[in-house]
């Protein structure tokens, strides 16, 4: 029997398998094998990073041992002796994520709150995606702009590297305002307007009711926006590629050129690093961090929203 | 009843609401502030790159011939070529394997720790950096099923990273098809599948197109996975399937690494095609919404 004929062809060719069960049906169960196989794909995927990064991670802790990687504070694998402590480039990573984060986390909030308590839903529906391009924009687009418009401006004003830890962050916090924003709107929205309608009926101002009743009572969304932000500015490549340098350092000046971890792997990459090399094992070493540090902040921030999530119904 | 003295009460309690509402209106201007922060900063990156590109997006050849040593000669047809290559062979992939995920997890998974493991997994990857997905494709792609660094390992890399966020999008449009629908169809003897293929698959068609245009999108503008995969930063002909790659992304990180101020213009005339691109993907998808949201 064909599953692809229209209703009435299928009817008539049927005949007596009307009275079949759709369970006994062949195909129906191949599709349902099929679609099973379909969702098995992101099982085996996350399978092949964990399985491929766990080998190349082992294959480098053969040759450096927990104490260099850990302990040592210098990151130059190319040097003669090569040291390869990681603390430059998590500090690197911090350092651009925490400047990313102080432009994303009030922009994203106040961006949600004007969307969600001010704005008329026509503007809103206007906004929302306007703000929201910001997230479809390449990232290699921020590190451009970064680079050849921010840093000559910053230039102005501050004793600024070419590449410098600052301008990269500044770009990667604007990049992120859409992360943050867009959870925390949802979240924002759906706190039952009963609630603040109790608030304004004891005499409370709107700004007050903002901040004393629906902010509290979408924190746990805030908060898990907050983190996939933190976890996307972790992840991100090409604009501390392009904007930030590649010069491993300890350092909490935003105006030095620092290299971040993702910048480390993708510099590598981009040179030459033939399979079993040493730079090949390396870049799977900072990989493992990166990947940990990432899934600990993604199950965090779903934790968080599952968690302290506030039932209203 | 008690009767209650106006004079009194404002003696004891002053509301100040005025000065209240005051703070309340100062407020309300700086969270417009902040969302057009966002909007100002996007409103100059794009007259800033059109107007650092244009000049050299005119210049003729620049879509049609291969690469140059010199900043102001030659064009991206390779990373143009390859950046649609690219796309095509993402949608091939990753959209039926998508909308099969998301049709099994809301149509047929029981529900049971297996399940939820399932879920758990594809919000997770969807948070995993793009790098790290260029780890996996070099790993497994390049060098396990020895495709070497090639546009077939790349676009199977990308295939992946946009797994998740077709998936997401896919079960939210499926979920949101009326069950009445389904009981509709089983009544006059469908089976499972002719229900989901005849009605629930269509209803769900706009909603399941966002997310691929969304994902779509983003695997076109990445760039990390590729450099990790091995996409090359300077290439002389047309990629194939089987051949060493380049895609605008990587091409204008390429352009942006040199130091000469010719190539800073390059940069920007290949962004102008990236973004177009990416509009006009946009375009379509909006297109294709409004045509199959109305009820036939």
């Amino acid at each position: 029997m064909t599953t692809t004929g229209s209703f009435d062809d299928s009817l008539f060719a049927r005949g007596d398998s009307l009275l079949k069960r759709a369970s006994d049906d062949v195909p129906e169960k191949i599709i349902g094998t099929i679609l099973f196989a379909c969702a098995l794909v992101s099982v085996v995927t996350t399978f092949g990073i964990v399985a491929i990064i766990f080998k190349e991670t082992v294959a480098f802790f053969q040759e450096v041992s927990f104490g260099q990687f850990f302990l040592d504070t210098q990151w130059t694998p190319l040097f003669n002796p090569p040291r390869f402590g990681i603390w430059p480039l998590i500090n690197g990573t911090v350092l651009t994520t925490v400047i990313s984060m102080v432009v994303a986390v009030p922009l994203g909030l106040s961006s949600a709150i004007y969307l969600a308590e001010y704005a008329t839903p026509k503007a809103a529906s206007i906004l929302r995606p306007a703000v929201e391009i910001l997230a479809g924009i390449p990232t290699v687009v921020y590190g451009y702009f970064a680079l050849i418009f921010l840093t000559p401006l910053l230039r102005n004003f501050l004793p600024v590297e070419v590449f410098n830890a600052l301008s990269a962050g500044l770009m990667m916090g604007i990049m992120i305002t859409p992360t943050v924003g867009s959870i925390s709107l949802d979240a924002i929205k759906s706190v039952p307007r009963s609630l603040r309608e109790g608030s304004y009926a004891l005499g409370i101002t709107k700004l007050e009711t903002i901040f004393k009743v629906v902010l509290p009572a979408a924190l746990s969304g805030i908060m898990a926006s907050i983190i996939l932000g933190v976890s996307r500015a972790v992840g991100e490549t090409m604009t501390v590629l392009i904007a930030a340098g590649a010069q491993p350092r300890l350092t909490f000046n935003p105006l030095e050129s620092i290299a971040t971890m993702t910048a480390f792997m993708a510099q590598v990459s981009s040179g030459d690093a033939p399979r079993g090399s040493f730079n090949f094992k390396s870049i799977y070493a900072v990989g493992a961090v990166l990947f940990l540090i990432t899934l600990a902040l993604n199950i965090g921030s779903y934790w968080i929203s599952n968690r302290f999530k506030e039932k209203y119904d | 009843m008690v009767k209650s003295s106006p004079a009194r009460d404002t003696a004891v309690f002053n509301d100040r609401l005025e000065s209240r509402e005051t703070i309340g209106k100062i407020y309300e201007y700086i969270f417009l502030i902040g969302l057009l922060i966002g909007l100002f900063v996007l409103a100059l990156l794009l007259l800033n790159v059109f107007h650092d590109g244009l000049a050299r997006l005119l210049t003729p050849g620049f879509l049609t011939e291969t690469p140059s040593r010199f900043p102001d000669r030659g064009g991206i047809r390779p990373a143009i070529i390859g950046s649609l290559y690219l796309g095509v062979i993402v949608i091939l992939v990753a959209v039926p394997i998508g909308v099969g995920a998301a049709l099994y997890l809301e149509e047929y998974a029981p529900k049971n720790w297996w399940t939820a493991l399932i879920e758990v997994n594809i919000g997770n990857l969807a948070g995993v950096p793009s790098i790290v997905y260029g780890l996996l494709g070099l790993g497994v792609f390049v060098y396990l099923l020895n495709f070497g660094s090639t546009l077939l390992s790349g676009a199977l890399t990308l295939s992946l990273l946009s797994l998740p966020v077709i998936i997401v999008a896919a079960r939210e449009a499926i979920r949101a098809v009326p069950d009445s629908l389904r009981q509709a169809s089983y009544g006059l003897g469908s089976t499972k599948w002719q229900t989901l293929q005849h009605h629930v698959l269509p209803y769900a068609v706009p909603g399941i197109l966002t997310g691929v245009i969304i994902s779509v999108s983003r695997a076109i503008g990445d760039a990390a996975s590729l450099v990790v995969v091995g996409a090359v930063s300077f290439l002389t002909f047309d990629p194939g399937l089987f051949e060493r790659f380049m895609v605008l992304p990587i091409q204008i990180f390429s352009y942006v690494s040199r130091p000469e101020p010719g190539f800073a213009n390059a940069a920007a005339a290949t962004i102008i095609v990236l973004i177009l691109l990416i509009m006009a993907l946009n375009a379509i998808a909006i297109y294709l919404r409004q045509r199959y949201s109305t009820p036939n």
